[in-house]
């Protein structure tokens, strides 16, 4: 079992959602985001996701466009994406990686997988491999022993979600909304609507990503949801301060906070 | 060797290993939606009736085809033959695959279009398109590309579409189709993704190549009536590989006639910068296809260059892909110098100005011409007219404006 799995097995026992927070490796740059990471940790977040910063992030809104954009200027590769998985599990949280396909296929479907293991690390998030074209992927996470992660969204239909969700290990990522990554005012109904979709075909635990970026919305998630991911709202707060001394207060603050949330 | 590459195309769209799905999940439905609505349509004669009277009316079907013997001089005495496509309403093959999607938009219901554009030919395409029946038309373009082809923002604005310039990346062609991937991962309920080249998730390589088949089809029957027999060899420009797989494809079972893609060369592939995606790229996937890609090691897309907006693209058509792996098609890179003298040489020979884009076949044209002899018979895509160009060909060759 995964170290992922197991947070999750405790956060049912204690009746909260665990919370996740997402940060792509080499930003602001390779230490800072370890440094960053770490304060997300010491604020309560229970896992992380490192994200492999990409050239043509479809999936993503400005603020992760930007944050990725920074760190391939800086020469991020897989090399600095596994340092980054590695100091996080070093701390004893559970980590995963998000990354588009590409990466993958370039680095190596077999090896990538074996790079995760290495690492420490728990799975991968994979937002743009539909299942059809898994297969590989498939046996490689068997054979390593990790989680593959795919996203559901609300547009999935109950027959399809019974499919892909069957591929999940470790927690299913809920897409909240139709639409991209970033902070929203409010976390679409959408969201509530998916989950209890999910439960009907999985017993696998749900987290609920897009969009969440307040301690009230991730209450409100928390509710019915597993885990609540956070991802843009800790990117922007290192983007608007102005040092990374005062980037690390308000990520930490951010994490309290956010922490708190998940406790229902 | 019988090649029928239409067999290799299953369910999900695959080439080989090339083509398939790789999307976020969000778009599968739509992507379902959109197969089987184009299923039901090619079932449908009314379809075919609908879009066939487009041509015939709109669009200005069948494109005849021009024989050109003076710019032959300067290839070989080859026997040169142009299908014309530069003559289609709005000035490019692209009207093609707009008016075929554009139908199937009024069969799904849905009531807004988004488009990319990179040489603002397709973009042109979808506005006109959607002025035509009714719909809301945004375009996005790389802000680099609004500026190389300032003549057709305007055209789209007159024609009702908003442009959107992207300022993301390279600011070109790649980074339009990464934000219309976005504005329809968003709106995706009410608005199609009216994709403009042979690449992306299926069925888009499958669908955009059928709606350009005529081109092909057309072509064959004119030289075979022309001449008495099939070409030796049959030339388009590759960018995403739209036009070229449209005059190929009624060819592919034809072995004895080679077919040759000319991709963007730009400065040379030996310097890097270059959007040859098959000659200087390798497996990889963007933009929802697996096909040949301008990457890194870490598998990140490298910017493409070329003189041309609408072949600066660092990927291509997956069916391309598969098509070269087998041999049935060779891809040959044409630098932009080359380009831009063989765009030179068809406007003083024989008054017709072509796009910078179908330039790069006419460049490879006057080489196979030299290779083959005064006994082969060309046939060569026109895929576009030059008139957006003129700006960029008037720098090219000092003449001020």
């Amino acid at each position: 079992m995964t170290a992922l799995s197991q947070l999750f097995e405790k956060t049912r026992g204690e009746n909260r959602a665990a919370l996740i927070g997402y940060l792509p490796a080499g930003f602001p740059s390779h230490q800072e985001c370890i440094d960053a990471v770490t304060a997300m940790v010491e604020g309560g977040v229970d896992a992380i996701e490192i994200g492999f910063p990409y050239s043509d992030p479809v999936m993503d809104g400005p603020i992760i466009q930007a944050a990725a954009d920074l760190s391939l200027s800086q020469g991020t590769g897989a090399k600095e994406v596994f340092s980054t998985l590695k100091a996080v599990t070093s701390l004893g949280t559970p980590a995963v990686v998000m990354t588009y396909w590409n990466p993958i296929e370039r680095y190596g479907v077999e090896n990538f997988a074996h790079s995760i293991a290495e690492a420490g690390g728990s799975g991968v998030i994979t937002p743009d491999l539909t299942i059809e074209e898994a297969l590989p992927w498939r046996a490689a996470v068997k054979k390593e022993e990790i989680n593959s992660i795919f996203v559901v969204a609300p547009s999935t239909k109950d027959d399809r979600l019974a499919q892909v969700t069957a591929e999940c290990s470790g927690f299913i990522y809920a897409a909240s909304l139709m639409g991209v990554t970033g902070t929203r005012t409010s976390v679409s109904s959408s969201a509530k609507d998916l989950v209890t979709r999910i439960r009907k075909v999985s017993t696998t635990p749900v987290s609920v990503g897009l969009g969440v970026s307040t301690r009230e919305q991730a209450h409100e998630v928390a509710q019915y949801a597993d885990g609540v991911i956070v991802g843009s709202a800790f990117i922007r707060l290192l983007q608007e301060s102005q040092s990374m001394g005062e980037g690390l207060i308000r990520v930490r603050e951010l994490a309290q906070s956010l922490a708190q949330g998940v406790r229902r | 060797m019988t090649v029928n590459s239409s067999q290799q195309s299953e369910i999900l769209g695959h080439f080989g290993p090339y083509g398939g799905r790789f999307v976020p999940e969000a778009l599968i439905e739509a992507l379902d939606s959109l197969t089987a609505a184009y299923e039901s349509a090619k079932a449908d004669p009314t379809f075919a009736a609908e879009l066939d009277h487009l041509h015939k009316t709109y669009t200005g079907r069948p494109s005849i085809i021009t024989e050109v013997p003076r710019f032959a001089e300067h290839a070989g005495g080859a026997r040169i033959i142009l299908k014309r496509e530069d003559l289609n309403h709005t000035g490019s093959h692209k009207i093609n695959n707009v008016l075929g999607q554009a139908l199937l938009v009024k069969r799904m219901g849905k009531k807004r279009i988004i488009a990319e554009t990179g040489a603002g030919q397709h973009g042109v395409a979808s506005a006109t398109a959607a002025a035509l029946m009714g719909l809301e038309c945004v375009v996005y373009m790389g802000e680099e590309d609004t500026k190389r082809q300032s003549l057709n923002v305007a055209r789209m604005k007159l024609l009702g579409a908003d442009v959107v310039p992207v300022t993301q990346g390279s600011k070109t062609l790649k980074d339009a189709i990464n934000e219309a991937m976005r504005d329809w991962v968003t709106n995706v309920d009410t608005t199609h993704y009216l994709l403009g080249t042979v690449a992306g998730p299926h069925p888009f390589p499958t669908m955009v190549r059928d709606f350009h088949r005529i081109i092909g089809v057309e072509a064959r029957a004119q030289v075979l009536e022309l001449t008495g027999k099939l070409p030796d060899a049959v030339l388009a420009c590759v960018g995403g590989g739209s036009n070229a797989i449209g005059i190929f494809h009624p060819f592919i079972d034809d072995t004895s006639v080679r077919l040759i893609g000319l991709e963007a060369g730009g400065s040379g592939v030996a310097s890097g910068k270059h959007a040859a995606t098959i000659t200087g790229g390798t497996p990889g996937v963007l933009h929802g296809t697996r096909s040949y890609v301008l990457q890194d090691e870490n598998g990140q897309t490298v910017e493409s260059h070329s003189i041309s907006a609408g072949l600066d693209y660092p990927g291509v058509g997956p069916e391309h892909a598969y098509l070269s792996d087998i041999g049935r098609a060779e891809y040959q890179a044409i630098t932009d110098d080359e380009a831009m003298q063989a765009f030179s040489l068809l406007s003083k020979t024989e008054g017709i100005i072509p796009a910078i884009e179908t330039a790069h076949a006419l460049a490879g044209a006057i080489k196979i011409g030299r290779e083959l002899g005064p006994d082969s018979t060309l046939l060569i895509n026109l895929s576009g007219r030059g008139d957006k160009d003129v700006d960029t060909a008037a720098r090219y060759f000092g003449i001020p404006l």
